[in-house]
């Protein structure tokens, strides 16, 4: 097998959250089991590179104004998830993956469209603080559990009926309207493509999370499991502040 | 100071510093201060009134800057005012000025958001600005903003001289407008928040010669101040600069602060020397012995702060500790660390310690550092310490002061 190729996508617009740790984590997942990787830094100043998984992360109004424009006019990416990479884009890379998110003066931008949803700026305070999501299977794994993470937004994102979301929200704002059954819900799921509102970077807090990408990412079914005790401890040490656990 | 009001506050503030003080409640700074302005909220344009001072702002470097400033003057005034202690808010101001009546000169560090404020209220003489990047992601206001903030601040107040940092974008942005600015090549450590051009939402690429944005006419202004040589150049004169600090990043905080105190017509010689014998910024490179362990106390609050002190720690190979919390005054959110290039850890022992040891040891794994972790901080030094080597720590903010606390 050729090495699996991860990309983080305009980290010099993207990058102002430690989502590129994300890009890092998955990398030293895979060759931590043998397998070759890249990790490939795609500045927005070039064309985008062929890549097995994208990795998105989150940025300023100004910035993610401008990497949407980008991606928009870049070939590669659209072409890339249509052959099937995987995608998953954090925060503000999250929101340009709708059709529409707002500026800094909250007017709507057009997004990529690949989530049926669209972003408004909420009028009340920001949404900061710890997350948990209960996520079940993700692209085909099995249910993952609590996942951790640290959300920090003005953004409310209303997905269409037919996208599903991460998962259900068991302690922070996520995605801040309900779904159509009454739930709060974070995040958003469809295809090979995956969204949410978590730093921490989120991958770093839930190797479990990693794990579902990096397979749908290498096309296989299982993977040779890690030693994660730091990861989990970690996992756990933020959940408990929520009061929460899963096991 | 005119008015009964302001005297009554002035007294009102110096009562409470005195008293807090001596129940051993810290310096008693903002605590004086917030009383002073809750009596008189003109209270700070009336203490700064007829006094000559020199506002230091950025992401990194205030605190030291702000001492090399005023060991600058120093060399020319007796009495400098300053608000030593980084109680960077009005608050603090206040108390710092009202501590310090007789003097003529004073240096006051202004937290990053309040400098339009303060500009506003204190009729001032020189403003330096150091850099700006992220710091504190979950509060902090996204630094662009702040950025035009500071613009519009600057321009309306022809009358300061700016002293800026000609190698940050997101300073000379701030500075474009002003209208006497002395450019500084101050350096950059960690460039990665200032990619976007600022003025046009393009892209600022850096070169050893400088920047300059892609799409605009926004480049790098010629800075008329620079280091070379184990010297200050300055304007028509050169003279050698030796610091007892540690680092190219506290060379570069001496360079701007060299430039902000000649505005006020310091000998650049005689400031050169008094810079010269700053030894340690409120514990900030202080060596100290804790735990019997003999340990080196550095400060980082977030990358671009890190990149800079690895630099330093690049060049030694003793045991190291890394102290990371996440309280309201750190940034409730360290994911920064993933910002962080910890490679040059490599090789020395490290241990991971304070509130947020998890997050950094996943962290240090991910980069493949052997480490230890030892949440406590006592327990981190004696570990690091246990071979009799001496220690460096690395702390951010709020556990640096748990560490002066194991003093």
């Amino acid at each position: 097998m050729s090495s699996l190729r991860i990309c983080v996508v305009y980290p010099d617009l993207l990058g102002t959250y430690g989502d590129g740790g994300n890009g890092e984590i998955l990398m030293a997942r895979a060759r931590r089991r043998g397998i070759e990787a890249e990790l490939l830094l795609a500045p927005s100043s070039t064309a985008l590179p062929v890549a097995d998984l994208y990795s998105l992360g989150g940025g300023e109004d100004g910035p993610q104004v401008l990497a949407a424009q980008r991606l928009g006019e870049d070939p590669t990416f659209r072409s890339a998830a249509d052959d099937g990479a995987v995608i998953f884009a954090v925060c503000a890379g999250f929101q340009i993956l709708g059709r529409s998110f707002p500026d800094a003066s909250g007017q709507l931008r057009d997004g990529l469209g690949f989530f049926a949803m669209d972003t408004t700026k909420h009028a009340g305070p920001r949404a900061v603080g710890e997350v948990a999501v209960q996520v079940g299977s993700l692209l085909g794994s099995a249910p993952l559990g609590l996942v951790s993470g640290f959300e920090n937004h003005a953004g409310v994102t209303s997905l269409d009926d037919g996208l599903a979301p991460l998962g259900q929200i068991v302690a922070g704002v996520g995605n801040g309207v309900p779904s159509s059954s009454g739930e709060n819900v974070e995040g958003a799921c469809m295809d090979r493509v995956v969204g949410t509102y978590l730093h921490g970077p989120v991958l770093a807090r839930n190797a479990a999370l990693a794990d579902a990408l990096l397979r749908a990412a290498l096309s296989v079914d299982a993977l040779e499991p890690l030693d994660d005790a730091t990861p989990e401890a970690l996992r756990r040490e933020r959940l408990r502040l929520l009061d929460l656990s899963d096991s | 100071m005119t008015g009964l009001r302001s005297k009554t506050a002035v007294l009102a503030v110096r009562g409470v510093n005195l008293a807090s003080r001596r129940l051993g409640r810290g310096q008693g700074t903002v605590a004086g201060g917030n009383v002073g302005l809750r009596i008189d909220p003109g209270l700070l344009g009336a203490l700064a009134a007829g006094r000559r001072l020199v506002l230091v702002s950025g992401t990194n470097g205030k605190t030291t800057t702000t001492a090399l400033v005023t060991a600058a003057l120093e060399a020319k005034f007796d009495t400098v005012a300053s608000n030593s202690t980084g109680s960077n808010m009005p608050a603090g101001h206040v108390a710092a000025l009202a501590a310090s009546p007789d003097s003529m000169v004073g240096v006051l560090e202004v937290d990053e958001a309040y400098l339009p404020q303060v500009l506003d209220e204190i009729p001032s003489s020189v403003v330096l600005l150091l850099n700006l990047s992220r710091d504190q992601l979950d509060r902090m206001s996204e630094v662009r903003m702040l950025a035009e903030r500071w613009q519009d601040a600057l321009f309306a107040h022809p009358e300061v001289t700016v002293v800026a940092n000609a190698d940050d974008p997101l300073v000379a942005f701030a500075a474009r407008r002003a209208a006497r600015v002395r450019w500084v090549a101050g350096g950059l450590a960690w460039s990665e928040d200032a990619a976007g051009c600022p003025a046009c939402g393009g892209r600022i690429e850096f070169s050893p010669q400088g920047w300059a944005c892609g799409s605009c006419s926004f480049a790098r202004p010629a800075p008329t101040w620079r280091l070379g040589g184990g010297e200050v150049h300055a304007p028509g004169t050169h003279v050698p600069l030796e610091l007892a600090l540690p680092g190219a990043f506290n060379r570069s905080n001496a360079l701007m602060a060299l430039a902000a105190a000649t505005v006020l017509e310091v000998d650049l010689g005689a400031a050169a020397s008094a810079v010269a014998l700053v030894s340690q910024v409120g514990g900030r490179f202080e060596t100290v012995l804790i735990n019997g362990v003999t340990t080196r106390v550095m400060l980082a609050k977030n990358p671009a702060g890190f990149a800079a002190l690895l630099d330093l720690a690049a060049q030694d190979d003793g045991p190291v500790v890394v102290a990371i919390n996440a309280r309201t005054a750190d940034g409730l959110d360290p994911s920064w660390l993933f910002d962080v290039d910890f490679s040059v850890l490599q090789g020395r022992p490290v241990i991971a310690s304070g509130e947020r040891a998890l997050d950094l040891a996943v962290r240090l794994e991910y980069a493949d550092i052997p480490h230890r972790v030892a949440a406590q901080l006592d327990e981190a030094i004696s570990m690091a310490g246990e071979r009799g080597a001496a220690v460096d720590v690395i702390a951010n903010y709020t556990a640096f002061w748990d560490l002066r606390n194991l003093r």
